[in-house]
């Protein structure tokens, strides 16, 4: 082949030929060191303001946070508040959720700041104000999964990301935590904020632990990050880690764990390279406890672990009980030092979780999930966002998500709380439908779907009595009494979206007690 | 009718709303609702009236019902007896109960009012709670003074402070009071309870205390937490073995009978009375354990 | 039985009541100052029992204070019924089979 017939193959006259050695268009070559670069050519702004107005942000455009910092979250007001000076207003607020520590907030919506809002959940007296009205628009309520295929199909469009990082080096890579220098917050797995930091226009890191570059592993990296604030502090350790998540002591979350640890067992799933998640909540901990006997007794091992990781399930990672874990929300301490110092503890995106646009999500490779719920109805829907006075103050979190990817979804939850029936006719707010919840594990029996019958077989030839889920509430109603109902306005305050994100359920403005 | 399975009797403080309406939903073979000591004496009759409510109220399914009164020396223990019995309670345990004459003065009170309302008499049961030198040394005629009396339980905390020691982790100070009280319980073919282990924390304690009245013969024992459930569950619930062979044992009885022969006999071995009887024990707790499935349990009674 | 002073029976503890009972003025009824942690749910049942019980015992006018954290009717009964009693002075309990 000559050259000649090169000369052949088309468009080739229109390549840029060869110049020489960094040539101006091209590249330069860098004389400079890492260090020198690192304090002359990063991302560092000098104020939060600047970054901000770098980032171009306007009025009407969208925001958005993860909850990683829980409870001891200061990002969210701080950004906020020096929004709220800067006169930038209707906003849409686009958080993984929103907390307690978030009541600042109501400010910002009676101010005009912030028109409009996307979370997961709200609790505290900002979920109160909003039940009783307070905005104009309805809450829009997602799942983890149904927001990460939010963004990614551009559905919710997020023009500025405001993400806090424990870590991040000159550059831009961040982290939940550091492998150099910790400082005093750590939250572990940073999995919500990176659809947030990959999908976003804008992105902001705001963090009071700059590292040297390269600050591996990394939970985003630089190459999704614009700017990077460094402020005094970002979050209260106390609040986004409440040290070891303990084992509950209550006897009825003990009675109710032990019974699911012998659901699980009866199912026939439960063997060698089965995979589960938990939640964190006092009965699905216990049930940890029951099952590491089983598993100790049976030899069984699991596969994987999913989801928000407790240093329960870390321990029995570290006993060779569960071989990988997928964290994509580290709940404790030991969590969060495992992610950093075990290599079969994998941090995971929202999207890799539970996205429901991605047959290979995580929550569809699951065998068994152990969730809980404020209330449960005859069709088993499941309500884990509004309270039996149907105010607001819960979270969808992964609910919908994992219930409809597991094989088997557990539902833990007791009887009764005090007077207030948990196993009712119909849930105040559906969240979770019925078609995808499997079994219900109450302190008074145990209810399966007549959708699994499957199950039921195999729960009751294990010799575990199974009950229906109208005999439960019955049960529950005959000691309680009957519950007037709530009574509501008009007006929709929250708006509860499937997975998918279409809307699964309205909520409405609580009438005020005359 | 089988005889009842008293291995677990759960302690629930009489004045606990919370901890009373939930009490039903644990595995314990008997509930007992106290008025005596976890109560103060200011609140006697706000907690009478709470348990007689939530007797009339409550429904506490196939679990035996017990509540522990106030000495009956006291108009408060004569006002709790009047008020359970009332409330239909299934059992009155009577507290520091020292000699016959206690059980045969309540059996007279409980005939008193069963007659006064129309309930059938006797159907008030009754046991009593041995907590002294003297109520230990005179458990033969306790034991066998009322026909209502399903069982006698000891209670160490006060029976140690009156032998002048304290509790120890092996119990030896128990000893003699454990056994005597056993031999007076089986002696008059009632039941026999051990005292309550008070360390919740500790349940490595409580197996072994466990373990220990179970080889002494006791039938079950107090407790106070629902935790202390499952662990004397375990210990009472025979091994697959012990199963086995009784059921192997039942079933040489039906062929016997079946044969219409007078002498059974398994594996060339001859069965007598006593193996018999603990066969059917053994069985019992099995099947109260839930580990005999259905079909086995009708082969068996 | 009289009132013959202000008495009180039951606690804050959750599943109880503190109910508080006082002698009413003549012709005004039973009135009930209720808080509750489930009164939108419970409010009205809650102020049933009491009006019966308050009634069962042979009372007409009544000022009944009443702290509820979710208890049972049964324990809202027990309390009411103990209240009432102890601002009567009175340990003349009437049980029924």
């Amino acid at each position: 082949m000559s050259f000649k017939s090169l000369e052949n193959i088309p468009h080739l006259d229109m390549l840029e030929p060869f110049k020489g050695v960094f040539c101006d268009e091209y590249a330069v070559k860098e004389l400079k060191t890492c260090h020198e670069r690192e304090m002359s050519d990063n991302k560092i702004v000098g104020s939060l303001e600047e970054a901000i107005r770098l980032c171009g942000l306007k009025d009407g455009m969208t925001i958005s946070f993860h909850h990683h910092f829980r409870n001891g979250d200061f990002v969210v007001n701080q950004v906020m508040n020096t929004i709220a000076g800067m006169g930038i207003k209707n906003l849409t607020l686009a958080a993984s959720s929103l907390i307690d520590i978030h009541k600042p907030l109501i400010e910002h919506i009676k101010n005009g700041v912030v028109r409009r809002i996307e979370t997961s959940g709200l609790r505290g007296e900002l979920a109160e104000a909003i039940s009783h009205g307070l905005m104009d628009v309805p809450v829009v309520f997602r799942s983890h999964g149904g927001r990460a295929a939010a963004i990614e199909t551009g559905l919710v469009k997020i023009d500025v990301a405001f993400l806090g990082a424990p870590s991040c080096d000159p550059f831009g890579n961040a982290n939940g935590y550091s492998r150099d220098n910790d400082k005093g917050v750590i939250c572990g797995s940073m999995g919500y904020a990176k659809s947030d930091a990959q999908y976003a226009e804008k992105v902001i890191i705001l963090t009071d632990n700059i590292v040297p570059f390269p600050n591996v592993p990394f939970g985003i990296p630089e190459s999704d990050v614009d700017y990077i604030v460094e402020t005094e502090t970002i979050g209260d350790p106390n609040g986004i880690m409440s040290g070891a998540t303990r084992f509950t002591k209550n006897p009825k979350e003990l009675l109710i764990a032990s019974l699911a640890s012998e659901v699980i067992q009866a199912t026939g799933l439960f063997r060698n390279g089965f995979s589960i998640q938990m939640g964190s909540g006092g009965a699905s901990l216990a049930t940890v406890r029951f099952l590491r006997e089983k598993m100790l007794k049976e030899k069984i091992k699991a596969s994987f672990a999913l989801g928000g990781i407790t240093g329960q399930m870390v321990a029995l990672h570290e006993e060779g009980l569960i071989k990988k874990i997928l964290d994509v929300q580290s709940f404790d301490l030991e969590a969060a030092n495992s992610l950093k110092n075990n290599r079969f503890h994998q941090q995971i995106s929202a999207s890799y979780y539970a996205s429901p646009n991605n047959d290979g999500s995580a929550v569809n490779q699951l065998d068994f999930v152990v969730l809980s719920a404020l209330e449960v109805d005859v069709d088993f829907n499941v309500n884990v966002l509004t309270g039996s006075d149907g105010v607001i103050r819960g979270a969808i979190g992964g609910h919908s998500d994992t219930a409809a990817g597991a094989s088997v979804s557990i539902i833990t939850c007791p009887l009764t709380r005090g007077r207030l029936a948990t196993i009712v006719d119909r849930v105040n707010t559906i969240v979770t439908p019925g078609k995808t919840i499997d079994i219900v594990v109450t302190d008074q029996g145990v209810a399966v779907n007549p959708l699994r019958e499957d199950l039921r077989l195999a729960l009751v030839s294990s010799g575990i009595e199974v009950c229906s889920i109208e005999h439960l509430r019955d049960k529950a109603r005959k000691l309680c009494g009957e519950s007037a109902p709530i009574r509501y306005t008009d007006k929709v305050v929250g708006i509860s979206t499937y997975r998918d994100n279409s809307v699964i359920d309205l909520i409405y403005q609580v009438e005020e007690d005359v | 009718m089988e005889e009842r399975l008293r291995r677990t009797m759960m302690f629930v403080p009489g004045n606990n709303p919370g901890m009373i309406q939930d009490a039903h939903i644990y595995n314990c073979d008997s509930i007992m609702f106290d008025l005596e000591d976890s109560v103060s004496i200011a609140e006697k009759d706000g907690a009478r009236m709470l348990v007689y409510h939530a007797l009339k109220t409550i429904d506490h399914e196939s679990k035996e019902v017990v509540v522990r009164i106030n000495s009956l020396d006291t108009p408060v223990g004569r006002e709790d007896l009047q008020a359970m019995v009332r409330a239909n309670v299934d059992v009155i345990r009577l507290p520091k109960t020292e000699k016959a004459e206690d059980v045969v003065l309540c059996d007279q009170l409980i005939e008193a009012i069963e007659r006064e309302i129309g309930r059938e008499v006797g159907s008030t049961k009754m046991m009593a709670a041995i907590e002294s030198a003297l109520g230990v040394l005179n458990a033969r005629e306790i034991a066998s003074a009322s026909k209502r009396l399903i069982g006698i339980a000891l209670g160490a905390e006060d029976y140690v402070t009156d032998l002048k020691t304290n509790r120890s982790p092996e119990g030896i100070e128990l000893l003699f009071a454990r056994c005597m009280i056993l031999q007076a319980a089986r002696a008059s073919g009632i039941a026999c309870l051990d005292t309550v282990y008070s360390d919740v924390n500790n349940e490595e304690g409580l197996i072994a205390e466990v373990k220990l009245i179970k080889q002494l013969g006791f039938d079950g024992k107090s407790i106070i937490n629902p935790r202390q459930i499952q662990p004397i569950v375990d210990i009472f619930t025979p091994t697959a073995k012990e199963i086995e062979k009784s059921l192997s044992i039942v079933e040489a009885i039906k062929e016997a009978q079946s044969k219409g022969s007078g002498v059974i006999s398994l594996n060339g071995k001859m069965i007598d009375r006593p193996i018999v009887l603990r066969a059917q024990r053994v069985l019992a707790l099995a099947k109260a354990a839930k580990i005999l499935k259905a079909e086995e349990i009708d082969n068996v009674f | 039985m009289t009132i013959e002073k202000t008495a009180s029976a039951g606690t804050l503890e959750s599943s109880d009541i503190l109910v508080t009972v006082e002698k009413g003025e003549p012709k005004k009824g039973v009135v009930i100052k209720l808080t509750s942690s489930v009164s939108k749910q419970f409010g009205k049942q809650i102020k049933t029992v009491i009006t019966e019980c308050v009634q069962t015992l042979g009372f007409e006018d009544l000022i009944v204070t009443a702290v509820d954290s979710g208890a049972l009717d049964c324990t809202i009964r027990a309390r009411v019924k103990t209240a009432i009693y102890r601002a009567c002075g009175s340990t003349d309990y009437v049980w029924e089979a």
